[in-house]
């Protein structure tokens, strides 16, 4: 079975060790994104005693140039604390911390896009947007192939898998249970879990967050993901089609709602006309879905397995072939939330969030985004 | 080696070092339903801010019926509408599970939501304060689909040691048997007992008494139970009525049945009253005691291996062949309750308990009008 060798050491032995005391010293993991704009990396530093908020943890740096990130003759790159979270691999007092990453001249790194969403969110701080994204994934086994699958083979069709219980429809059940419990432990807004479609496929769901929080618990809660399959011996991928045919791909369905939008009337006021005004710049959201520009997404938006098609936007209750799917209680309450069903599992969620606030709250048409500094 | 899933081989030590995490006040409430199939069970996981004390603090929620055989795609909100609550045995306290009533977007129930019309029929009949034990028995198998232990492509030996059998050429999987009785405890299901059964690899345990529409709520979640501790062993569960051909038992869901006067001095001519009105009603009866209309019963009800043919209804005292048995102490005693042994393992708790109600109960109200 194609779990890795790190999984099989003795942890029972690891246990001993984690269990020492540190006195008053702290270990801060740093965690940023790198030049691909889908991996996370981290490193990990001690201080001397518990930051109590993120304005107590220090800037740092690191080697940009091995991280796709920049070249070898100039390859310091800045870490800047944005958010902090409790590590529940570590355990108490100490913290994972995600960091915005600024180039040598202190301008974003390329793959910060948390940068500019923050500039955004707070130019629509009154409006109080909330996000929910749904994170699909899959589980693969340390040699590429869903875990669980026969090795040169498929399980049976689609159809059993999605909230499946039992051996032959859950696969991998224990990753989806302590990634859910390490989220609770860090203060990561963890709002559910299911199973997917698809056998090896699950789901969790980030939210309700407003404005930045929902890229910072997002990221957080990947790296999560990664750290407790790493801690198993397989390997997660939001890679939105991971299997050609007809089984389903791997989104990030993102659910959005404003102030007003949550008020009395909220579906017929504000919501129809924010989905019109997506509806006439699905493009421009397209490429920022994917951290390819859309070319991603071509693989999984087909119009099938419950997707709408790349090349052409729709929206309707309780749809879920359609872009924009607006629940049925939603449609029955005349007021809530809607759900874009485009972001791909691989999605940056800075850049999908900037661009519903963009185009829904700062009301910006056209295929480019508004420049706003001045 | 049996076959067991690769998912079972996962450090199950690593997975405890998580699990045993603080949550502060936050709680995990499992939402579980029946799916289109009318056999098969769902389920999906969301936080709430704080541990419900009862189902009224549970929210209504929602699914995509398109992917459980019960809408389209273009439709397939469905809601689920939580009805009862137990404690969850693999999340652990505070965490819940919550067994719900799935409606379609109108707001009716779903095809396969037997407990609405159940729970209606409950209500009219409660002065009867109807009590109900289900015998539920099942079949352990490997995930290659062969029962569990059984040698690859072969048999065990022929049926005889193996009932309530005791030794590791007798007893296959009792492990999961035991953890699946202490999680049935933990969680708060009247599970009443269990035993080894005369096919190798099939068990049994009993669950009740329950009254009224209690009965099907404690015996969907105690399958839920069972197939989650299953799949944690990387074993499967089969309800299936037949699940080997040939000289190997069935497996059924035997439904005692009792109301306050058959428990009473005198009971047993209430009892023979209501088999009296079965008889009349058998094929009615088969048409509701598995999610096919018969179909499945058919493969187990031959009249052979301790059971009735499904063709004829008879009834007769400590008579396993029998559609209905009375126990012998029951027969001693003339008070008590009798076993309707028709229903297969896989039926819907709801739909046989509904229709003993009505043809034991009802229809006697309308006749005496």
């Amino acid at each position: 079975m194609a779990t890795s060798a790190s999984s099989k050491l003795n942890k029972a032995v690891k246990q001993q060790y984690m269990s020492l005391p540190q006195g008053e010293k702290v270990q801060a993991m740093y965690i940023w994104i790198d030049g691909s704009g889908e991996g996370l990396r981290c490193k990990t530093r001690t201080l001397d005693s518990e930051p109590k908020t993120i304005e107590d943890l220090p800037e740092w740096n690191f080697d940009g140039s091995s991280t796709y990130q920049s070249e070898g003759s100039n390859s310091d790159m800045y870490l800047i604390p944005a958010a902090m979270f409790r590590d529940p691999f570590r355990k108490d007092p100490n913290k994972l911390v995600l960091c915005e990453v600024l180039k040598y001249n202190r301008k974003p790194a390329e793959t910060n896009l948390r940068y500019t969403c923050k500039k955004i969110m707070n130019m629509v701080e009154n409006n109080h947007s909330w996000f929910g994204m749904e994170q699909e994934y899959t589980i693969l086994g340390t040699d590429g192939h869903p875990f669980g699958w026969p090795s040169n083979g498929f399980p049976g069709p689609q159809g059993p898998y999605y909230c499946g219980v039992g051996a032959d429809k859950a696969y991998g059940r224990d990753i989806v249970e302590a990634h859910y419990r390490a989220c609770l432990y860090a203060g990561v807004q963890i709002y559910g879990s299911n199973a997917e479609v698809m056998p090896a496929q699950w789901e969790f769901q980030i939210g309700p967050c407003e404005g930045i929080d929902m890229g910072d618990h997002l990221w957080v809660a990947r790296f999560i993901l990664h750290r407790v399959c790493e801690d198993f011996g397989v390997v997660v991928s939001f890679d939105p089609k991971p299997i050609p045919g007809n089984w389903n791909g791997a989104g990030c369905h993102t659910n959005f709602s404003t102030k007003e939008m949550r008020e009395d009337g909220g579906l017929i006021n504000e919501m129809w006309e924010s989905i019109e005004k997506l509806a006439k710049r699905h493009r421009y959201h397209i490429r920022a879905y994917d951290p390819k520009g859309g070319l991603d997404n071509a693989r999984r938006l087909t119009g099938r397995h419950e997707t709408s098609s790349i090349d052409e936007f729709s929206a309707g209750v309780a749809n879920r072939g359609a872009s924009i799917r607006i629940p049925r209680s939603v449609g029955q309450d005349k007021k809530g939330y809607f759900e874009d069903r485009r972001p791909s599992a691989n999605c940056d969620p800075y850049a999908v969030t900037e661009a519903l606030v963009r185009t829904c709250l700062l009301k910006e048409e056209g295929e480019e985004p508004a420049n706003y500094s001045k | 080696m049996a076959s067991v899933s690769s998912s079972s081989h996962l450090n199950k030590t690593v997975r405890q070092q998580y699990m045993s995490l603080p949550q502060g006040q936050k709680c995990q409430v499992t939402y579980i339903w029946i799916d289109g199939t009318g056999e098969t069970l769902r389920n999906k996981t969301r936080t709430l801010d704080t541990e419900p004390q009862s189902i009224e603090e549970i929210p209504e929620w929602n699914f995509d019926g398109s992917s459980t055989y019960q809408a389209e795609g273009s439709n397939s909100d469905m809601y689920l509408i939580p009805v009862c609550m137990f404690r969850d045995p693999f999340n652990l306290d505070p965490n819940k599970l919550v067994l719900c009533e799935v409606l379609k977007y109108n707001r009716l129930p779903a095809e396969t939501n037997h407990r609405a019309s159940c729970n209606k029929v409950m209500e009219k009949v409660k002065e009867h304060h109807i009590w109900f034990g289900m015998e539920q028995e099942y079949t352990l198998l490997g995930t290659d689909g062969h029962p569990f232990s059984w040698p690859p492509n072969g048999f065990p030996a022929p049926q005889g040691p193996y009932y309530c059998g005791v030794g590791a050429n007798s007893a296959y999987g009792r492990d999961i048997v035991e953890c699946h009785y202490k999680a049935c405890l933990y969680a708060g299901i009247k599970i009443c007992g269990t035993n080894a059964e005369v096919m190798p690899s099939q068990w049994e345990y009993q669950v009740g008494p329950c009254e009224g529409i209690e009965m099907g709520d404690h015996l969907w979640v105690s399958r839920f139970l069972l197939h989650r501790v299953c799949e944690d062993f990387g074993v499967v569960a089969t309800l299936d009525p037949k699940p080997m051909k040939g000289n190997w038992n069935g497996t059924g869901c035997h439904t005692n049945v009792s109301t306050k006067e058959m428990r009473e001095e005198g009971g047993l001519q209430y009892i023979e009253k209501a088999i009296d009105k079965l008889g009349k009603k058998h094929p009615e009866h088969i048409r509701v005691y598995d999610p096919h209309e018969g179909k499945d019963n058919i493969r187990r009800l031959t009249g052979l291996h301790e059971t009735s043919s499904i063709h004829d209804f008879s009834a007769g005292v400590a008579n396993r062949g029998a559609s209905i048995r009375i126990p012998r102490q029951v027969g001693q005693e003339k008070k008590g309750y009798f076993e309707d042994r028709r229903p297969a393992a896989n039926c819907d708790p709801y739909a046989v308990t509904k229709a003993i109600a009505i043809t034991c109960l009802l229809e006697e109200e309308k006749g005496a009008k």
